[in-house]
């Protein structure tokens, strides 16, 4: 089910969460919603949600082409996964998970042997067989985040939200995680948003990027286009690592460290190039970071594969030319 | 418009709820408090005026402060010493102790009083016969210096009460049954105060050489001063206004032995029902004084001061 | 460390042991003779049944106060807050004449209470334990019955809710509340299957609190109370009639008892606390 995100405003008190906040998410697609903290982008997933509300005014949000900005959360039929999970630490995993079909009015409700049997389809479904009987303590936090994923699931909804769903783990766990929940997306293949300030976690997971700043939305794109072509500084910025350089032409252009490249200081060409001295020198794994210092005394960081750095032999202290190439 | 939001109720729910609770709270704490002032004053300001300026109720008023300035600061000294050591150290029989000086909170008052009788009364451990006998030579030693010329003076009530040592049903018992049930107090607001504070401030000043007191006085101290000034407020509070402990050890000897309270259920149980309710001002002053504190110690430390009691 | 524990040996300990040497010194048929005395039954079941209703009462307005406390803004509200704890700062003497003069005959709320009670009486004539309580309340307001003690238990035990329900109720953060709403759970449901179930740790330590305090409570109920015996002495008052009549065995017997009971409810309040402490890491 498609969402589409109408020219919504939100301001709490006399600050602006949201300012005519336009978006489409495609049916079926993985969305993010990029920003710095206080970018409004939690805020939009729950007005979306149901548990923030828009300011009055013509905003509307369609699921599917219906508005549902006057239904209630309980009845959009929408799966949220919290931050901390906000898992029910009373109850078992097989309750917490079985909870959107227990509160069902009683016409609706299936039997319980069916709620059963959908407990523990969920349970493979997030890889926690046999976990029914857990309470959430007894849990590490990755499995945790997939119970609440399932609990949100057993509703059956009609679009996934999840506000920063790795923010609350560790590195390594949060990779694994991610990597898991892109192919599980896949195969459930239902219209997901989710809330994320972590670039390299957008870039990955996602179909579609949404970087917001300031309660407004900066770009729209896949991630190969939000990465390649930044439509302000601020998006180049916060997409990764970036150098402001002055070119000896007198333009000035941002570029990202692995775009630079080093060259032997006998090889330097005015028109193109600039002098640096190395300042320092980090090669510990597959990529090497230097440290430069250009003629102007700024400071400029360039990524070279460990390969390029050995050929070039280069220590601290060293003179190079470096010189600028753009992806075109 | 539905009540969409999904974390409080609809407005009519709030507004019933919010008045249930005002009347709850209203019959249950203003209105009474309402009525200790009402009741004084029923019989105009004379009657009480002279409720709390007759002999009895002033000398009342007098072992009330007495008891309170001597088991204020005792148990205050102990209470610092006592979280200190329970906070600060890891010891077997740690949590033993905890529970020992939560002990006169889960002892019915009247007991806290019995205990007393049980070692000085008539039938006790130490009667005053055998009290008198111990006391001999302290006793003696007394006189003699209550004799000398320049100081006697000064030994003249303590050589007397040595001479004749009642505890039970007389002002030492009063003090020490007030020195019971107040002996957890500030004990009890300052241990979960420090526990929390961890002794991560006091290990950086041992490392830059300072020394056990210098540590207490610049480091310790400041950081629990709130709480211990409310502890302190509570201790007194409570000294001042303990009932049925005090109670069972004074003998209600009026303008001799009894303390504010004690003084209160007399008039009462005389039917000077505004006499009763005048002095009842006294201690209810106190009890608002002493919330005040509470609040401003509140916001002063910007966390929440209050204990359980 | 000597000091905090010579003081405490002083002061608590010697005290309790003397108390216990005192009832242990008589004999065992001396024991069975004070407890099974009518006097002392009728005395137990007043204190331990009106104790547990009346903090059976301030298990439910201690939850509505809080509540309101916690969630809702009003005027007046910090107020209101601050004067949760005058039960807890009142001297129990002042409440006890207090609440006298509120509930009992000549009463601000008794006299109607009376009143109610006579209309009563004389319109449907109840017989039995409770036509007899109904007599009662029509000649003394609450005062005389045990009404008048439930009323001043209640008054000294539901400041111990609130104050052990309050930072429970802050801690639960919305999250779990947005998510039961989120997975289609109405107000009600989310109160009586998330909310509820995670304060009833709160809530039985607030009880036992309450009812702890309630058991040795003498101040604030010696007034209101009458102090009829068989029908409106409570233990600790009968601890004081013993000890006037210079049965000091006696004395020993029942204050060891209720002091045996105290320290179990001591236990338990400490392994709730604990469980309490765990469950809100």
């Amino acid at each position: 089910m498609s969402i589409s995100i109408h020219s919504i405003n939100k301001t709490f008190g006399s600050y602006k969460a949201l300012e005519d906040v336009s978006l489409e998410v495609p049916n079926g697609s993985l969305t993010a919603l990029l920003g710095p903290s206080g970018s409004g982008k939690t805020t939009l997933l729950r007005i979306v949600a149901g548990l923030e509300f828009a300011d009055d005014g013509p905003g509307k949000i369609l699921f599917h082409g219906e508005n549902v900005v006057g239904i209630p959360a309980g009845k959009r039929s929408v799966g949220f996964v919290f931050q901390h999970y906000a898992l029910f630490r009373h109850m078992s995993v097989a309750d917490n998970i079985a909870f959107g079909l227990t509160v069902l009015p009683r016409s609706k409700r299936p039997a319980k042997s069916e709620i059963r049997d959908r407990v523990h389809e969920l349970l493979g479904l997030v890889k926690l067989d046999g976990l029914d009987k857990r309470r959430p303590h007894e849990l590490s936090g990755g499995q945790r985040q997939r119970v609440a994923l399932a609990r949100a699931l057993a509703i059956r909804p009609k679009v996934l939200l999840l506000d920063e769903p790795f923010g609350a783990l560790d590195a390594k766990v949060r990779k694994d995680l991610r990597r898991w929940l892109r192919v599980f997306h896949d195969e459930i293949n239902l219209t997901t948003l989710f809330v994320t300030h972590d670039q390299e976690e957008a870039l990955e997971l996602a179909d579609q990027v949404v970087v917001m700043r300031n309660a407004r939305i900066e770009q729209v794109g896949t991630p190969q286009e939000i990465y390649d072509r930044p439509r302000s500084p601020f998006v180049y910025e916060f997409l990764g690592n970036v150098n402001k350089l002055t070119e000896p032409n007198g333009v000035q252009r941002y570029i990202r460290p692995h775009e630079i490249e080093v060259l032997f200081a006998a090889e330097y060409d005015p028109t193109t190039d600039r002098m640096a001295k190395i300042q320092h020198l980090f090669s510990a794994g597959p990529v090497a970071t230097l440290g430069v210092r250009l003629d102007d005394g700024k400071f400029v960081d360039v990524e070279l594969s460990r390969k390029q750095l050995e050929d070039l032999g280069l220590s601290v202290g060293d003179e190079v030319a470096i010189r600028s190439n753009p992806p075109e | 418009m539905a009540n969409l939001q999904v974390t409080t109720e609809s407005k009519p729910v709030r507004l019933i709820l919010i008045l249930a609770a005002i009347i709850v709270l209203g019959l249950f704490l203003l209105l009474p408090l309402f009525a200790v002032f009402a009741e004084a004053l029923r019989r105009g300001w004379e009657v009480f005026l002279a409720s709390l300026t007759e002999d009895a109720a002033l000398s009342a008023i007098k072992l009330t402060l007495l008891a309170a300035a001597i088991s204020v600061p005792l148990n205050t000294l102990f209470g610092v010493s006592a979280a200190w050591l329970v906070t600060k150290y890891r010891f077997k029989g740690r949590a033993f102790l905890i529970s020992l000086i939560d002990l006169p909170f889960a002892i019915s008052p009247v007991i806290a009083g019995l205990v007393w009788v049980m070692i000085f009364g008539a039938k006790g451990w130490l009667p005053p016969e055998t009290l008198t006998n111990l006391l001999a030579p302290a006793a003696n030693l007394a006189a003699w210096a209550a004799s000398s010329d320049r100081f006697g003076g000064l030994f003249e009530g303590l050589a007397a009460w040595l001479a004749n040592p009642k505890i039970i049903f007389a002002t030492p018992g009063i003090i020490i049954a007030t020195v019971f049930i107040t002996f957890p107090f500030v004990a009890r607001e300052l241990i979960p105060l420090m526990e929390s504070q961890g002794s991560d401030q006091e290990e950086a000043a041992v490392t830059l050489g300072a020394g056990g007191w210098r540590i207490f006085w610049r480091i310790t101290l400041p950081n629990i001063k709130w709480g211990l000034l409310y502890g302190v407020l509570l201790c007194n509070a409570r000294a001042m206004g303990e009932f049925g402990a005090v109670s069972v050890v004074s003998g209600h000897i009026r303008g001799k032995t009894n303390t504010l309270p004690l003084h209160i259920e007399v008039l009462y149980n005389e039917y000077q029902f505004s006499a009763a309710f005048a002095c009842a001002t006294l201690l209810a002053f106190l009890a608002l004084f002493t919330l005040g504190m509470k609040s401003l110690v509140e916001q002063l430390s910007g966390h929440s001061a209050a204990g359980k009691h | 460390m000597g000091f905090t524990i010579a003081y405490l040996s002083l002061i608590i300990l010697i005290p309790l042991a003397a108390l216990f040497i005192k009832a242990a010194g008589l004999g065992w048929e001396e024991w069975k003779a004070i407890l099974v005395s009518p006097r002392i039954i009728a005395a137990t079941r007043l204190t331990f049944g009106l104790s547990a209703a009346a903090a059976g009462v301030s298990v439910v307005t201690g939850l509505l106060v809080t509540w309101v406390l916690v969630r809702y803004e009003f005027p007046g509200k910090r107020m209101l807050d601050a004067m949760v704890d005058l039960p807890f700062a009142l001297p129990t003497a002042v409440a006890g004449i207090t609440l006298t003069a509120i509930y009992g005959k000549e009463g601000w709320i008794g006299s109607h209470f009376a009143a109610a009670a006579t209309w009563v009486k004389e319109t449907w004539h109840p017989a039995g334990w409770i036509g007899e309580q109904i007599n009662t309340w029509a000649n003394f307001g609450a005062a005389y019955s045990s009404l008048g003690i439930f009323i001043a238990l209640t008054f000294i035990g539901f400041p111990f809710v609130v104050r052990t329900l309050q930072p429970v109720m802050e801690d639960l953060g919305k999250e779990i509340e947005e998510a039961a709403a989120t997975l289609g759970a109405g107000r009600w449901t989310v109160f009586r299957r998330v909310i509820l179930p995670l304060l009833v740790p709160a809530l039985i330590t607030g009880f036992t609190l309450a009812f702890a305090r309630a058991i040795g409570e003498y101040g604030s109920v010696i007034f209101i109370s009458g102090n009829l015996p068989m029908k409106t002495e409570i233990l600790p008052l009968l601890i004081v009639s013993q000890l006037e009549q210079f049965k000091y065995g006696a004395a020993a017997v029942i204050a060891s008892g209720m002091l045996i009971i105290s320290f179990v409810l001591l236990f338990i309040i400490n392994l709730l606390q604990r469980r309490l402490d765990w469950q809100n890491r």
